[in-house]
Order: structure tokens, then C-alpha cells, then sequence
């Protein structure tokens, strides 16, 4: 039982993070159709920027504050000269120019950082909680409270604020939406923006624990994928479900099954929803119009 | 011998019934068109009955065989052949290609000798060029054969559509508005080249809003409203019915489709 | 001069008559070496964009068959006992049947859902290779024992040269010779219309899943080579970068232009070889001729030329 309940700490912490990349995924993807492979990229710049900045003898609350800007930055800058003159491309070779500029992404941070693992001094101190006969870290909890204030607050501006209504509307049907008067280039950039700065403050809360390397974004991107598209590619609560689940499937499979393929539950689950259950748990079946 | 039956055919989307309770009977070598108000889902029925949607309730049988659970390339291979509404032209391919394409239920070699190009691919490659130059002969494109298909006039392309269909050597074709978006001139070529589809025998199913031509033309005409039959019969009854002019044609249409009997 | 341009087999040829003659300007064996691992490439490339290109179907995990084939040449004799020229031929074969099975539900997507799905086969092959570790080395990989053909052992880079360029123009003819034929054009249609293909009697399902299983084959092949000639193989021949790497070739040389796959593949092999200093960059570049060739030359470069060169001739 105590077995079950570590499985369970472990994976809800890492499903947090999954479902934190999975909304940065589902919010770009509502507001342009297009699946933003650079998503892992901006968990693995939040940690390692910080981590370098701080090592520049910056105050840690300081450093992390410069890579979630940083990132958000680069969010918009990869908007900015990626995909917007990439306008009327393919969603295949939209998704193609993601991952191009993911791979950028990690090429670059191989050359301006470094290739080895770092880590960050966990904000609470290291000492894991007993609960149940099972340790949780103090991390795990800032991680499961930051992510479930990250996605009241994106709730609560998406619901109740105009600019969240142009977003919404942005997502039901772009043409209509710029038809009376929205930009929908500016809400297309700040999903971008939004996306890396949740995948920033993602990377800061989970690097005490997981670790962080200029690599560490490519199967981030992954799996947060993997969750977008179990909870429904489209749906934000999709998304956090998704990641929730994902973070528990894997976290079981490595406590029961076989440690060395728990990567490998986030692809088969990919490929699992993708022939039987295309749209999610919670999204909508397409019907093609001819 | 009815080519075409559909047997209390129903669809809905999403709670909106596109298609409600339609019966058709089309008889072999006939003219048969459908027509109605925008939206009242007569592309959905030729959605159907190509099989690209599935039906949630009814039966659709073609040369007396059911159809209903098969998909849209083996109905392709009983006979069946189509045209589409917003064109589904292969851009990337010449105007001879396209058609060349609509031989395919024809050629007969498999994929190893396409690989090592044996002798049979090459006859049939010129057998099915051939094949391909007559039906582009036919709705006049001959001469646009090398050229890639996405530098023709919409009009042309309408016809390179309809020759694609026919050099699949269909026994059933559906037309799905042919003259749509086209100029008056661009209609009448149309126009003609239904009537020679028409005189080889082939059945010819037409979705259509130009009344002169579908009065003109068809043995029978069927009157869909809200995915529903308000009417069916002859040309002449179904332009005096009351309830078609009220929901369809208004006072100009059927003055329109007057003059057809001119 | 027309008549000449229109040989159907003449870039085919073309490409033969360099192959042959380009090794009198070979300063030493290292050229032969680059000259080997281009046409490796540009076969396994070839295939993906028959894929890709032509039937319009997306694979970002196609190195994920560059490994089968290259591990059927490292397990076969070291597990099976098995020699290695026949490896080369049972890697093709499982190949093959995977691409079928896992071809069959996949292919029934689209667009970025069929994108992901290949994806996530490449990174399952990757992981699969590197966990089992008893069969395969695990992450340090295996030896590869030398090609024996007729008890002659294969070494030698001028040797492979010769044997991957002629296996390259031989793929070469019957790309073409499939893209000329009814099997090609059905392939075309489908990827310029699936609805109207459909109607005109195509097994859309059937044609996707052979031209799956064809693209396979040339890349495990392409990886069988691969395999044989470095005398070792590692999981990273079927990662995730790798696979981009495929797809970077054909999106550089040219969707759906065989000759592109040659030009694609030279680059991304010969330019990290010729500017070693930005080895530390390749990455970088690579991630960056993506986002700049689908912005703006997304036809790729043969193409291109192509067609600024047809524009000349009017």
C-alpha cells in the first residue's frame, strides 16, 4: 500500500508537469491549429536558464524571474519569425517548422550552456515528508500547488476577461473572430507567449526534482503531447487530465512493470488514443465536409 | 431495372436531420434530378449514397444490390461515379493525368510489376493514356491534355471532372451541380456534354439549381426541402406543384423553368 | 535536346555516369567513404520521400526502420548465426511485415495525427532498441561482423562505395518506375484528393500501406548498409534526431524528387564533414535549414531549380 501511494506521489508530481506543457500545447493549438513541438524547449530553458543566470551570482527568486522572460521572450520571437511567415503553410509542414525550431532550440542551448545535467535547491528544503508510510518531497507539493494555481488563473483570464474572450473566439472559428475586429496575429503571439511562460515557471518548479539538461525538452514535449491528446487535443481540462494521467501511468508502469520502458507508456499511449479514441477523452470527432 | 434505391435513407449531424426518411428510385439509362433550397441536403444524399457518409438509418441499393455498408471505392467499382460541388481536382497531376486517374478501376497490374515497369505496365500505360485522351475528347479538353490541371479555367475544370468520371466507364454518374459557379458559357458547354452522357445510356443522377437545364433534361425530378421530399415526378408536375414554388422556385424560378418548354 | 530531357530514366542515368566517373578526382579513401554514406542516406531518403513526397503521407519516425535493418545485421549473425548478406535480406522482411502492422492503423490518420503516430513508432523502436539490452548491447550497441559475399569479405570504403551507389541507382529506377505507373498516379491522387481517389475505385487503405511498406524496405536497407559498413550500430540510428534528419533531406532536396533525396542527403552528410569547425552547431543548423526551407522554399531545392530551369526553356 505504501508502494502504491510512493507511485502515486511520484507520478501526480510528474503529471504536473506533463499537463502544465500539455496546456502550453492546447493553448496554442486552440488559438492556431498548430502543434508546437518547441513546447519541451521552454520547460528546458526555464530550468537551465536559471540555473545559469544564478550561477552569474544572481539571487534565486531573481534568476528564475529572468528565465521565465527569457523564455517567454523566445516564445514570442519563434512566433514572430517561425510561424507567422509561415502563414497559409500545411499543418504537416507547420508541424515540421516546430520541431525545426526545437531542435534549434536545443542546438543552441547545447552551445550557450553546456551539455550536462544541473539541478536548482529545492524551495522548501530536501527532507521528504512522511505520509502514509510513503515520502513525499516538499517540491513535489510546491509543483502540484503551482500548477493548480497556474491553471485557476489561465481559467479565471481565459473566462473573465475580454482579452480571454477574444482568445476563445480566436478558437471557435479564427475568420469569424477577426471579422469583428479581433487581432487574432496579437492572440496567436500571446498564446505563444503564455505558453512559454507556463512552460518556463514548469521548468523552474521541476528541475530540484527531475533534473534538467539542454536534451530534457524533446521528451517533455512528448508526453505533454501524449497528454494533450488523451484528454482531447483542443480541451484545456483535457489537458491537465491528460497530464495527470500520464504522470500516473508512468509512474506505475515503472514501479511495476519495467523501470527502463517507462518512456516508452507516454508513446504507446500516443499511439493507443490516436487509432481508437483519435479525439480525447473529452474532445469532439471531426466530420469532413466535401 | 432501378440502378439506384434508397430505402428510407436518414442522417443527422449533431441533432440537425440532414436527411429524413429520402426514398429514391432511379431507373437505368434515366435522368433523375434533385433539386432544393440550399442546405436542404442534397449533396449530404450524394454524400450517402457515394458512401462517404454513413447512414443512420435506411438502405441504399444500387443494380438491385445493397450498398449500404460498402465503402466509397467498392461502390466506385459497381459502376458508381461522381462529381464534386467544391471540385476535387488533382492539382499537382496534368489534365491528361486526372484522368488517367479515373482509369484506375481498369488497369489490371499489381505493384510489383509497376516497380520493375515490365512490359504489361507499358501497354497498359498507353492503353489507359488512350482511354484517357477520348474522354477528355468528349467534354472538349483534348488539347489541354499536357497541361497541369491547376492552370485551368474553373469552367474547364468542371469538365475535366466530368471527363475524369467518365473515363471510369460509370453506369451510374452523379453529377453534383456541374454548372455551378460557371459563366452562361461556360453552362451550355456543360450542358451539351451532359446531353451526350445522356444519349450513350448512362444513368445520370444531377444535382443542379439551373432550371432550364435540369427541366430540360431530366426524366424525373425529386424536390428536397430540409433534408426532407417535398416532391417528386415528372418536369412539368413538379414546376406546377404549388408547394415546390412556394419553397424553391418563387415566381421567377418557375418562370425560368417555363421556358424550358418553350 | 528535347528528346534528350525527356528519356524517362535520364536523371537515373545521369546520376550513374557521375557515380562511375567522380572517383578519378578522389584525393583519397576518405571521399570514398563520404560518396558511400550519401547514397546510404539518399536510399533510405528516396524511400521516405515516396512516402513523403509523392503519396503525401508524413513519417517522422522512419529511422525507427534504418534500425531494424541495421540491428538485423548485428543480431543475425551474433544471435541467429545467420550470415550477413542474408540478414541484409531478413531485415528488409521484418521490416516490412512491421511496417504492415503498424501501417494498418496508422495510416488511417492525417495531418498532425499521423505525424505523432509515426513519431511515437520511431521513439518506441529507439527505446526497445536500447532497453533489450541482452539481444542488442543495449545503449553502447554491437559489433557488426564484416560482409562476407562469396567467402570475400567485404572492406573497404571504395568497395562500398560501389556497392551503395549502384544499390541507390537501382532504387532510383524503380522509384521512377512506380511514379509512371498506374500504382504511382493512384498514389498521387491520393495525396492531392483521398475522397476523390476513393470514388474512382482506389483502396486508398491498400495503396498507403504498400508505398509504407516499400519506404520501409529502402530504409532498412539504407540502415542494413549503414551497419555493415561502420562495423557497429547504436540505438541512436533509430532516435528521434536521426528521424528528423530523414525528413530534413527530403525537405532540403525536394518533396517527391528522387534526385532531391540524393541532393538532400549529400548536404546533410558532406557540409558537417566539410565545416568541421561547426560540428558543435550541426543541431543547430539542422533545426534552422527546417524552419527556413518550409517557410520558404518548401518545394525543396531540385524542384526549385526545375522549375526556374523550365522557365528558361519558354
Amino acid at each position: 500500500m505504501a508502494e502504491l501511494l510512493q507511485f502515486v506521489f511520484s507520478g501526480l508530481t510528474v503529471g504536473a508537469i506533463y499537463a502544465l506543457v500539455a496546456l502550453g500545447f492546447t493553448l496554442i493549438y486552440k488559438a492556431s491549429d498548430i502543434i508546437n513541438f518547441a513546447q519541451g524547449e521552454f520547460v528546458m530553458l526555464g530550468g537551465m536558464t536559471t540555473v545559469f543566470v544564478a550561477q552569474a551570482g544572481v539571487s534565486l527568486p531573481l534568476a528564475a524571474l529572468i528565465a521565465v522572460i527569457v523564455t517567454t521572450a523566445i516564445g514570442l520571437a519563434l512566433h514572430r519569425f517561425a510561424i507567422e511567415p509561415a502563414r497559409e503553410a500545411t499543418s504537416v509542414a507547420l508541424i515540421m517548422i516546430t520541431i525545426g525550431a526545437s531542435i534549434f532550440l536545443r542546438g543552441m542551448a547545447q552551445i550557450v550552456f553546456d551539455r550536462r545535467f544541473h539541478s536548482l535547491p529545492p524551495l522548501f528544503g530536501a527532507d521528504p515528508i512522511q505520509f502514509g508510510g510513503a515520502a513525499i518531497l516538499p517540491q513535489s507539493l510546491v509543483v502540484l500547488a503551482s500548477a493548480t494555481a497556474i491553471v485557476i488563473i489561465l481559467w479565471l483570464f481565459i473566462e473573465r476577461t475580454i482579452f480571454g474572450k477574444a482568445v476563445i473566439a480566436t478558437a471557435a472559428n479564427r475568420l469569424a473572430a477577426r471579422l469583428i475586429g479581433v487581432d487574432t496575429r496579437r492572440i496567436v503571439a500571446f498564446s505563444f507567449a503564455v505558453s512559454a511562460a507556463i512552460g518556463a515557471t514548469a521548468g523552474v518548479l521541476i528541475t530540484p526534482i527531475a533534473l534538467t539538461s539542454y536534451d530534457a525538452g524533446t521528451l517533455l514535449a512528448l508526453k505533454g503531447f501524449a497528454a494533450a491528446m488523451l484528454g482531447g487535443i483542443g480541451s484545456a481540462p483535457g489537458a491537465v487530465v491528460g497530464g495527470i494521467l500520464i504522470g500516473m501511468f508512468e509512474a506505475l508502469a515503472a514501479g511495476y512493470v519495467s523501470s527502463n520502458y517507462k518512456d516508452a507508456v507516454a508513446f504507446l499511449i500516443i499511439l493507443i488514443v490516436l487509432i481508437a479514441i483519435p479525439q480525447g477523452l473529452f474532445g469532439r470527432a471531426k466530420i469532413e465536409r466535401v | 431495372m432501378m440502378i439506384l434505391e434508397t430505402d428510407r435513407l436518414s442522417i443527422a449531424f449533431g441533432g440537425v436531420r440532414a436527411i429524413d426518411d429520402v426514398n429514391i428510385a432511379v431507373e437505368s439509362g434515366q435522368v433523375f434530378s434533385i433539386i432544393g433550397p440550399n442546405g436542404s441536403g442534397k449533396t449530404t444524399l450524394f454524400n450517402l449514397v457515394s458512401g462517404i457518409y454513413t447512414p443512420d438509418g435506411g438502405s441504399i441499393h444500387i443494380a438491385g444490390e445493397t450498398a449500404t455498408g460498402l465503402a466509397p471505392h467498392e461502390r466506385a467499382r459497381r459502376g458508381l461515379s461522381r462529381t464534386f460541388q467544391n471540385l476535387q481536382i488533382f492539382y499537382r497531376m496534368s489534365v491528361l493525368e486526372n484522368v488517367m486517374v479515373g482509369r484506375h478501376r481498369h488497369e489490371r497490374t499489381g505493384i510489383l510489376a509497376d516497380l520493375l515497369h515490365l512490359p504489361t505496365v507499358v501497354r497498359q500505360n498507353k492503353a489507359t493514356e488512350e482511354a484517357a485522351r477520348a474522354a477528355l475528347a468528349r467534354v472538349g479538353l483534348a488539347d489541354f491534355a499536357e497541361r497541369p490541371a491547376s492552370s485551368l479555367a474553373y469552367g474547364a475544370l468542371k469538365r475535366l471532372e466530368i471527363a475524369r468520371a467518365l473515363a471510369t466507364e460509370p453506369s451510374l454518374l452523379l453529377l453534383d451541380e456541374p454548372a455551378a459557379g460557371c459563366n452562361p458559357v461556360e453552362t451550355q458547354e456543360i450542358d451539351a456534354v451532359i446531353r451526350s452522357i445522356v444519349k450513350d445510356g448512362i444513368t445520370v443522377v444531377l444535382v443542379e439549381h439551373d432550371m432550364r437545364l435540369v427541366m430540360k433534361i431530366s426524366d424525373r425530378v425529386h424536390v428536397l426541402a430540409n433534408g426532407k421530399t417535398l416532391a417528386e415526378g415528372t418536369p412539368e408536375q413538379v414546376r406546377s406543384n404549388a408547394a415546390v414554388v412556394e419553397a424553391y422556385l418563387g415566381v421567377h424560378g418557375s418562370q425560368e423553368a417555363a421556358r424550358a418548354f418553350d | 535536346m528535347r528528346n534528350l530531357l525527356e528519356i524517362r530514366l535520364l536523371p537515373p542515368l545521369a546520376v550513374a555516369a557521375i557515380f562511375v566517373t567522380l572517383p578519378w578526382f578522389f584525393p583519397s579513401a576518405y571521399y570514398y567513404r563520404i560518396g558511400a554514406l550519401v547514397f546510404i542516406f539518399a536510399l533510405a531518403v528516396a524511400g521516405l520521400n515516396l512516402l513523403m513526397g509523392f503519396a503525401g503521407q508524413v513519417s517522422l519516425g522512419h529511422a525507427g526502420f534504418l534500425g531494424i535493418g541495421a540491428y538485423s545485421v548485428a543480431v543475425g549473425p551474433a544471435h541467429l548465426g545467420m550470415p550477413s548478406w542474408l540478414c541484409v535480406f531478413a531485415g528488409a522482411a521484418l521490416s516490412a511485415i512491421v511496417a504492415f502492422l503498424v501501417g494498418r492503423p496508422i495510416l488511417r490518420l492525417k495531418g498532425h495525427y499521423l505525424a505523432v503516430a509515426t513519431l511515437g513508432f520511431g521513439l518506441l523502436v529507439a527505446i526497445v532498441l536500447t532497453n533489450e539490452a541482452g539481444l542488442t548491447g543495449g545503449p553502447d550497441g554491437m559489433t557488426v561482423p564484416r560482409l562476407l559475399l562469396f567467402g570475400w569479405s567485404v572492406r573497404g570504403s571504395d568497395v562500398w562505395y560501389w556497392i551503395t551507389g549502384a544499390t541507390f541507382i537501382v532504387g532510383f529506377v524503380l522509384a521512377l518506375n512506380l511514379m509512371k505507373s498506374p500504382t504511382g498516379r493512384a498514389l498521387q491522387a491520393i495525396h492531392d484528393s483521398e475522397i476523390a481517389a476513393r470514388l474512382l475505385g482506389i483502396d486508398i487503405a491498400r495503396k498507403k500501406l504498400a508505398i509504407f511498406i516499400i519506404s520501409a524496405v529502402y530504409a532498412s536497407v539504407a540502415g542494413s548498409y549503414l551497419a555493415l559498413f561502420n562495423g557497429h550500430v547504436t540505438p541512436d540510428v533509430a532516435g528521434f534526431l536521426r528521424s528528423i534528419e530523414l525528413v530534413a533531406m527530403v525537405v532540403l532536396g525536394g518533396m517527391g524528387s528522387i534526385l532531391g533525396s540524393l541532393v538532400g542527403a549529400g548536404l546533410l552528410v558532406v557540409l558537417p564533414q566539410a565545416l568541421t569547425i561547426f560540428h558543435e552547431y550541426e543541431q543547430a543548423l539542422l533545426g534552422l535549414i527546417l524552419i527556413v526551407f518550409m517557410i520558404f522554399l518548401r518545394r525543396g531545392i531540385v524542384p526549385s531549380v526545375a522549375a526556374v530551369v523550365s522557365g528558361w526553356r519558354k
